[in-house]
């Protein structure tokens, strides 16, 4: 089976679009952004990564807006 | 007539409050929730005989219990079994929308879906089959565009219709495949058998779906241990075979439920876009750009604010002169008359010193409510946090800290918009650090009296500093104390840009407007009697005027009163921060509102009304004490106990008079040491 790589959701280039493989935070984060619809394998695409401004990505129709801290914890895939 | 009550839910910027506004009208009542800093507002709406009361319940994106709102919310929909809930769904992001929708399926309520900004889904290139989407989730779904007034007449039928039939049995439940129903299941029975109490109140199924997520508030319910270890092996079971936790894969398959719903009811004839938003955040976002634009908007709401409302404000204050004047003219010239004193000192400077705030209030509210109705809170939020967050607090924290260098009354109002509880907390603590207009006053009275001209500057501006920097450091220290816990991590969504309407910035300004006098103006007028009361009696012996000009009258009358005998009392506990009972005296009238300290001062030292007297006043200061006392009162009035006006507020938006006591004696406390410290280190260098 071929492995996919997983990378950190910050080193993403603006519009690019990546899968989510998992979230690296507490029990109750977790079910915060998956209630925002960050869930594995959903679809995101990253609207600006500005170093240092904001990270903003699209996730199922929506724009969210990540402080620096959240998109290191976000792994993705393409 | 019959009398219905409705729960209004919806995710944040889903439109609610426009749904609400447009139900409701000016007939809305803006209180807490009982011993939490989130608001509770409610709104009457009369139709077809019915007497519908509709509560607006706080934007969530779900029902965890990971945030108050969500908890609030869910215990409302629990403990007051509302005829109806209404989930107001924003129309054109339908799929994360319906999210909450599932939760509240899955809690059984009688349940209407609104979907709002119909008008843009549909811009969207959005098609629904609103019979068969309405079937499948098993509610009626009502099209509505809030800000145009559409859907009103349709909502509140199907609101009448599902009052009167109830809820209907659910058909299909949300599967959550094979390995998580069978965990499920084996909780549910647990439940039924042994823990009546949460079967009884939330259902075994909900119970056991939250058991199995780890909700922490339903967890802590359970009484049996068995059940506890039961849902823990569960859950580890889950998880060894899933990767995830069991709470990531129940919201996976809840989107999936909704996805599965949409497809076959939602038709996209163009890709979804969210081009002119991108657009403006391209230029409001920017690295470069974001924060001097955010700053000039920030100076714009503060000129609006305090620059504007000036005119107002002295059209206000002319007015309770003349009212004054007009009452003590009733009596005759040169009689003393307590009834006159209590209505002209007491009653009309009291009412005059709630209403004056209250243009301040209406101007900074009409800002705020453009700024978060057309989305740009959001962004301003963010371009703030990487420089809050460095201190401990939320982005959004810098907008009432900001206004506190105009008032702190409003400011603290102000923080109603942070929903953080421990943010808003430390926020409405520090607020008072901030160098007030009243404060400005004491500062122009002190630095001319003291330093020279070339030293007003920067003397005026060292102790705007001073402040600034004291509220860097309590915020770090509260969030290492009282406040403890992370800074919850960065993660929100961006409204797509929308014109304010006018309904809703103007019934937005009208109710702070109100909730203001209502709440706060009372104990402001109240805290305002009482202190009149302490610096007019006891009253000397008339004997002892006699032959003592107006100005000297005065003096010995403050000296009597309950105010001059405590400044005299406390002079021994301040002679080591270099005041004498003067400055006491001042110092304690002044907590009805700062600017008082200077008129007090005034009348300790006899110069008469402080207009004139100013110069003489300066004169005398200069006399009696030295620079560095000069600079120690300075330094006392920015951080001592801050004014009636704003211990009111913080009561107010704290719900508890234990936060108010807190600020007020904190405060004072943190003031004595450090001009105690200062004091007698300046005084050991100039030794």
């Amino acid at each position: 089976m071929e492995q996919k790589k997983v990378i950190h959701l910050s080193t993403i280039k603006s519009g690019q679009k990546v899968k989510l493989a998992g979230v690296e935070a507490g029990r109750g984060l977790n079910s915060r952004l998956a209630a925002m619809g960050l869930l594995p394998n959903v679809e995101i695409t990253v609207v600006s990564n500005g170093h240092p401004g904001p990270f903003v990505v699209s996730v199922k129709g929506s724009r969210m807006m990540l402080g620096r801290g959240m998109a290191d914890k976000i792994f993705v895939s393409n | 007539m019959k009398k219905i009550t409705v729960a209004l839910a919806g995710n944040p910027n889903s439109g609610k409050t426009t749904i609400f506004n447009l139900l409701t009208g000016a007939r809305q009542h803006v209180g807490n929730y009982p011993g939490v800093t989130v608001e509770k507002k409610e709104g009457l709406c009369k139709y077809a005989g019915h007497e519908i009361t509709f509560v607006d319940l706080p934007g969530t994106y779900s029902l965890t219990a990971y945030t108050i709102e969500e908890i609030v919310t869910r215990n409302f929909i629990i403990e007051e079994q509302p005829d109806v809930v209404v989930d107001v769904v924003d129309a054109s992001n339908i799929e994360r929308n319906l999210y909450l929708a599932t939760q509240l399926i899955e809690m059984d309520v009688p349940l209407i879906l609104a979907f709002n900004m119909s008008d843009v889904a549909e811009h969207k290139g959005l098609l629904f089959d609103i019979e068969q989407l309405s079937r499948l989730l098993e509610a009626p779904i009502v099209p509505m565009i809030g800000n145009k007034g559409k859907g009103k007449k349709e909502l509140l039928e199907a609101i009448v219709e599902i009052a009167q039939k109830g809820r209907g049995r659910r058909i299909h439940n949300i599967r959550y495949g094979e390995e998580i129903e069978h965990e499920l299941a084996k909780i549910e029975a647990m439940i039924t058998d042994k823990e009546h109490h949460l079967a009884e109140k939330y259902g075994s199924r909900w119970s056991a779906i939250k058991l199995l997520e780890q909700d922490d508030d339903i967890t802590k319910k359970v009484r049996s241990r068995e059940l506890i270890d039961a849902v823990k092996a569960g859950t580890e079971h889950l998880k060894s075979i899933f990767d995830d936790g069991p709470e990531v894969v129940m919201a996976d398959r809840r989107y999936g439920f909704i996805s599965g719903a949409c497809q076959e009811t939602i038709r996209t004839t163009v890709e979804l876009r969210h081009s002119y938003s991108d657009m403006i955040d391209a230029v409001v976002t920017n690295r470069m750009l974001g924060l001097p634009i955010f700053l000039i908007l920030m100076y714009l709401v503060f000129l609006l604010t305090f620059k504007i409302g000036k005119y107002p404000m002295g059209w206000l204050e002319m007015f309770f002169e003349w009212a004054g004047r007009a009452i003590a003219g009733l009596w005759p010239v040169g009689s003393e008359s307590w009834l006159s004193s209590l209505l002209v000192d007491g009653i009309i400077g009291g009412v005059g010193g709630v209403i004056v705030f209250l243009p301040n209030i209406l101007l900074l509210f009409l800002a705020i409510a453009m700024l978060e109705d057309s989305g740009y809170m959001a962004r301003a939020a963010f371009i703030m946090d990487c420089i809050m967050h460095k201190i401990g607090l939320h982005g959004k924290s810098f907008i009432p800290m900001l206004i506190g260098f105009g008032c702190s009354v409003p400011a603290i109002m102000a923080t109603r918009i942070l929903e953080n509880r421990r943010s808003r907390l430390t926020t409405i603590m520090v607020i008072p650090l901030m160098s007030c207009g009243a404060r400005l006053t004491i500062y122009a009275l002190v630095i001319p009296a003291f330093f020279p001209e070339n030293w007003h500057g920067p003397m005026m501006w060292l102790i705007y500093f001073i402040g600034i920097v004291l509220a860097i450091i309590l915020i770090k220290v509260l969030r290492l104390t009282f406040f403890k816990g992370d800074t919850v991590p960065f993660v929100m969504e961006l409204p797509p840009y929308r014109m304010p309407t006018l309904k809703s910035v103007s019934l937005h300004m009208w109710h702070r407007g109100w909730m203001y006098l209502k709440k706060a103006g009372t104990i402001i007028l109240a805290i305002s009697i009482l202190l009149w009361l302490a610096s007019s009696y006891p009253k000397p012996h008339a004997e002892s005027l006699a032959d003592l000009s107006d100005e000297q009258a005065q003096q010995v009358r403050l000296e009597h009163s309950v105010i001059g005998t405590l400044g005299q009392a406390i002079e021994p506990a301040i002679k080591p921060l270099g005041f004498d009972w003067k400055i006491g005296t001042a110092l304690i009238g002044a907590t009805a509102a700062k600017e008082v300290f200077v008129s007090q001062l005034a009348i300790v030292y006899a110069v008469g009304s402080a207009d004139e007297g100013t110069a003489t006043l300066r004169q005398r200061l200069r006399a009696n004490y030295t620079p560095l006392t000069g600079f120690c009162i300075m330094l006392f009035c920015l951080i001592y106990a801050p004014c009636v006006a704003t211990i009111a507020m913080t009561k107010q938006e704290t719900n508890s008079w234990g936060w108010a006591m807190f600020q007020f004696f904190g405060l004072t406390a943190l003031a004595y040491i450090i001009t105690l410290l200062v004091y007698q280190i300046g005084m050991a260098i100039a030794g």
